[in-house]
């Protein structure tokens, strides 16, 4: 088979073609051109400052390796002085999690930089088989998915992070776009095309993959023969989110530009001024940043232990009627909403 | 033909769990040259173990799987009209299970 050349050495054969530009490289040119794009997304966001202490949040899958790969080699090669380790947390999920946290343990010893791993079990007294076992699997990736979330930040407080990177990219940021639609998440759909989030709390996240296409990542995982893992989550076929990327890798197929495309509108959503947010609080039992009087872990949490799993996941029917029709509560039961004192206020000047 | 067939990203739960397939495929009946098309055919019904709806979609792969001859995007060997030959190696990567 003829091909084409390499654009931009002209000199090797061309591998790949890029998703954004239609250019057509080979191996060498791709590696370079992918780790400056995300070198120049971490200059030009100013994403790190010298001498920060940063967690890059592994889970051992292919985004957070090719994560890991590339800040340790673009720290050393741009000299960020960085002081960069590993974050992993252990769900309980036997036949996943355990597995992939070999691969998370051979990262450390590829990339030698540390490894933190945080248990459920540890962190809350329930592994992910545990709740499984309470719940069934209809509701079981919300638990995992709001556990994961603080496991991560209370790992990171533990051993003194200055902030977080995860490996989301632009396929993760348009399909959570999508979902918050759908659940008609206002303040969710406002913050989640951001590149840094958390400013104002303890913790800082970034995302200095948001505009890499996914396609892009496999590929760089595949041509550097990158070590990670790729078993589906035990307990995920039901998972409501793998309907959204099904659906924007449909949108992609016939339309490249669509999953750019669906951030860019994230981006661009103006709330009406009469929309009510709610007001970021700390949780009064464990004082993580919360919405409510009570965290979504905790609330959760206090289902489990008192053998009402289902209590945190009910949705919330005919409260908040707020102007624009769309509920910005999904978080709690109805049992949940009545108990609690309605924290939210107006903010007329709110305009993301 | 002798093919090499790589699947990773999660597709080799649909082939017995085996990333890697040593395969003897023909053109078929009435046909000079194998084409990307004819071979995932002939993946389809003859080493796909579970769930065809994972891998294929109409005539194609699903979209989310990527494909790769010989370590090159199937972009640059035109995709299903491609024209494969022996001893090529085909990697089919899903990107559609989490990351």
């Amino acid at each position: 088979m003829g091909r084409q050349m390499c654009e931009l050495c002209k000199d090797r054969r061309a591998a790949l073609i890029r998703p954004r530009n239609r250019q057509q490289l080979c191996q060498q040119c791709f590696f370079v051109a992918f780790e400056n794009e995300i070198h120049k997304t971490i200059v030009d966001n100013r994403l790190f400052k010298p001498g920060e202490r940063v967690a890059i949040a592994a889970s051992g899958g292919k985004d957070s390796t090719v994560l890991a790969h590339v800040l340790t080699e673009l720290n050393r090669r741009h000299n960020y002085g960085l002081d960069l380790f590993l974050l992993s947390i252990d769900e309980g999920i036997t036949g996943y999690r355990d597995d992939s946290l070999e691969t998370v343990k051979r990262n450390e010893i590829q990339y030698g930089i540390p490894l933190e791993v945080l248990s459920y079990k540890a962190l809350y007294g329930w592994s992910m088989d545990e709740i499984v076992r309470e719940i069934g699997r209809k509701n079981n990736c919300t638990f995992c998915g709001v556990f994961r979330r603080q496991a991560l930040d209370r790992g990171a407080a533990k051993v003194k992070a200055d902030k977080m990177a995860t490996g989301h990219n632009a396929d993760d940021i348009a399909e959570t776009v999508l979902l918050n639609i759908i659940r008609g998440d206002i303040a969710r759909l406002s913050r989640c095309t951001a590149i840094i989030t958390g400013e104002e709390g303890a913790l800082p996240r970034c995302k200095p993959f948001n505009l890499g296409n996914l396609d892009c990542l496999f590929t760089y995982a595949y041509y550097k023969k990158l070590d990670y893992f790729s078993t589906e989550c035990t307990y995920s076929p039901n998972a409501y989110r793998g309907y959204a990327r099904e659906f924007i890798k449909d949108l992609e197929s016939i339309r490249p530009r669509a999953i750019l495309d669906i951030i860019k509108s994230g981006e661009s959503f103006r709330f009406a001024l009469t929309t009510k947010m709610p007001e970021q609080g700390t949780c009064e039992k464990c004082g993580y940043i919360s919405s409510q009087k009570w965290c979504k872990a905790c609330v959760l949490l206090d289902g489990l232990n008192r053998g009402l799993p289902r209590l945190g996941i009910g949705r919330t029917r005919g409260k908040s009627s707020s102007a624009t029709g769309i509920q910005t509560d999904n978080s709690c039961s109805d049992k949940q909403t009545s108990i609690r004192n309605d924290k939210r206020i107006l903010k007329p000047s709110l305009d993301f | 033909m002798q093919l090499t067939l790589e699947f990773g990203g999660g597709l080799e739960l649909l082939f017995g769990s085996k990333k890697k397939h040593q395969v003897d495929v023909s053109p078929s009946n009435g046909h000079i040259e194998l084409t990307v098309e004819a071979l995932l055919v002939w993946i389809r019904d003859n080493l796909l173990k579970e769930r065809p709806e994972m891998f294929m979609k109409d005539k194609s792969v699903r979209p989310g799987v990527l494909v790769l001859i010989n370590d090159s995007d199937w972009e640059l060997c035109g995709r299903l009209e491609g024209v494969l030959e022996d001893k090529d190696t085909v990697t089919f990567i899903s990107t559609l299970h989490g990351g």
